[in-house]
């Protein structure tokens, strides 16, 4: 049986529909379900208080300073070297055998699960170089994790800018490094901001690695050596040793809402300074 | 190659600009080659360019025009597989020699190039990146280097109240004169345009060469174009190139415009300027 083209042009423009909007709805059910269950725990006590009787009461402020500690500390890290490194592999080398071990090494960092990365992080970090369970034990073991990110989106954001600007930048006798600057970074900053909001929202969202070299104490931290509960690992106790399930909603919906703040910040951020 | 004999000034005055005594020469090229790879893109190239005036380069497609532009501001640096011999000389100094500082060479030796390409930034930032580069930070330094630039090609009355505006939002035209201000913004001796019109409608087109000849009574201007008018319009000197019996890009006949459109001296470069071939 032979299909007219235009019944095959509609068959096929529901299949692309339908699978859009099912993957939507999905996505949409499980926000709006952690959203419905979780919201009425949130109010300014769960805000501003620290988890009391393992976080059955009382909030979980500390868990949100945390949260953003040890994020701070992996993206301060990783975003330098994996920028520099990006840098280098776009524009330094004409790709030899430096530059395939370096990308080959990125790739398969990309693909180790992050267990694998707490379980290095807990031996090197916490014990071998004895930080302890500390917010830097964690942000450290969370900035190898992103490294392979930062380093993949960053280079393929400065491959992107037009080789143009770069002759254009050359014939106005500018140097390498002053193009590399002045000209390339601007250019790529949107697609750098882009990797960089991506690898915060796996830092916020990290549990098992976290949980391994940053620890899981309920206490505000004060320090970098300090141990620390971050929010994804505090909700994964709560839900799995039955503590509450009602925080471990209330604290799901607020890591949803302060990922979709990031975004929209950062966003905001590069508008205004991206033209 | 043929080159015109000695012209008598009389007869070089007769459609061009260039009036009183014969200017000096600017840059010298000798027995140019230039190989990329196994790839030989330039054979044995010799000429002179005068100073103060407009030098174009005519030519079919791939006979090497833009790569000898190139060859000005050593943009062919950037190919790895980039070899040149022979001698280029721009004031007497070898601009290919060990102690060359490219950096310095390019301030000298500006370029323009095929398509506007505004950085995204603001039209005051577009102007004023090259004499950053250089170290002038001072505010009001730059105001007047930005001013003085945008007077130079006649934009300064239409964007003096728009400096803050992102540069792209400008009409291609106006893109393109930006990026020749930015090149003269640097005060180069030199400026190389590379088919610098070819992206441009007849209106931009004639707005860039009436800024040509104005900006050719301070800068030595090298063009390398398609369109025989703009040749014809605009230039001195014409340098007429094409691929020889070894399918090397070197030049044909170069002499003063009028006597090489008016009077040819090969038939080869009579065949390309009536639009037989090319």
């Amino acid at each position: 049986m032979k299909i007219s083209a235009r019944t095959s042009e509609k068959i096929a423009k529901t299949l692309i529909w339908t699978a859009a909007v099912f993957v939507l709805a999905v996505l949409m059910f499980i926000i709006l379900y952690i959203l419905v269950k979780g919201l009425p725990v949130i109010n300014w006590g769960f805000l501003t208080q620290v988890p009391r009787s393992m976080g059955r009461e009382g909030g979980v402020s500390s868990t949100i300073v945390g949260t953003l500690m040890v994020t701070s500390v992996a993206v301060l890290i990783a975003a330098p070297f994996g920028i520099g490194t990006a840098f280098y592999l776009a524009e330094y080398t004409k790709g030899g055998f430096i530059t395939r071990v370096i990308r080959f090494s990125a790739e398969s960092l990309a693909g180790i699960p992050s267990i694998v990365y707490g379980l290095f992080g807990f031996i090197f970090f916490v014990i071998y170089l004895d930080l302890g369970w500390s917010v830097l034990s964690g942000g450290l073991t969370l900035a190898f994790m992103i490294l392979p990110t930062i380093i993949r989106t960053s280079e393929e954001a400065i491959r992107s800018v037009p080789k143009i600007y770069r002759e254009v930048s050359f014939s106005l006798s500018a140097t390498k490094t002053q193009t590399i600057f002045k000209v390339v970074l601007p250019s790529a900053l949107r697609g750098i901001a882009n990797g960089i909001i991506l690898s915060i929202g796996r830092c916020i969202a990290e549990t098992a690695a976290v949980m391994l070299t940053a620890g899981s104490a309920l206490r505000m931290s004060r320090s970098l050596f300090d141990p620390t509960r971050t929010m994804a690992v505090h909700f994964y106790i709560l839900a799995v040793e039955g503590i509450s399930m009602e925080n471990a909603y209330g604290t799901a919906a607020l890591l949803i809402i302060i990922i979709f703040l990031i975004n929209v910040v950062a966003n905001t951020l590069v508008n205004r300074f991206v033209r | 190659m043929i080159f015109h004999g000695a012209v008598p000034e009389s007869k070089l005055n007769g459609g061009s600009r260039m009036s009183g005594k014969s200017p000096n020469i600017k840059i010298k090229t000798k027995n140019l080659n230039l190989h990329y790879g196994t790839f030989h893109a330039l054979g044995d190239v010799t000429m002179d360019i005068k100073e103060r005036s407009i030098t174009a380069i005519i030519g079919p497609s791939g006979c090497g025009k833009s790569t000898l532009l190139r060859v000005f501001n050593r943009m062919n640096d950037l190919i790895p597989s980039c070899r040149i011999t022979g001698d280029v000389l721009l004031d007497g100094d070898s601009v290919y020699d060990k102690s060359t500082d490219v950096v310095e060479l390019r301030k000298k030796v500006g370029m323009v190039f095929q398509k506007p390409n505004i950085f995204p930034m603001s039209i005051y930032d577009n102007i004023a990146i090259g004499p950053r580069r250089h170290g002038i930070s001072r505010k009001s330094r730059l105001n007047e280097i930005v001013e003085r630039s945008l007077t130079r090609v006649a934009l300064w009355d239409e964007m003096k109240d728009s400096l803050n505006r992102p540069g792209l939002e400008l009409p291609a035209g106006a893109q393109q004169r930006l990026c020749i201000a930015r090149a003269v913004a640097v005060e180069p001796d030199v400026i190389l345009m590379d088919e610098s019109c070819s992206a441009l409608d007849p209106e931009s087109t004639m707005k860039v060469e009436e800024l040509m000849l104005s900006l050719a009574e301070k800068y030595t201007i090298i063009i390398v174009t398609h369109n025989m008018e703009q040749a014809r319009r605009v230039s001195d000197m014409s340098a007429f190139m094409m691929l020889n019996e070894n399918r090397v890009g070197s030049l044909h006949e170069y002499g003063p415009t009028i006597e090489l459109f008016t009077n040819p001296q090969s038939k080869v470069t009579e065949d390309y300027i009536t639009g037989r071939f090319g």
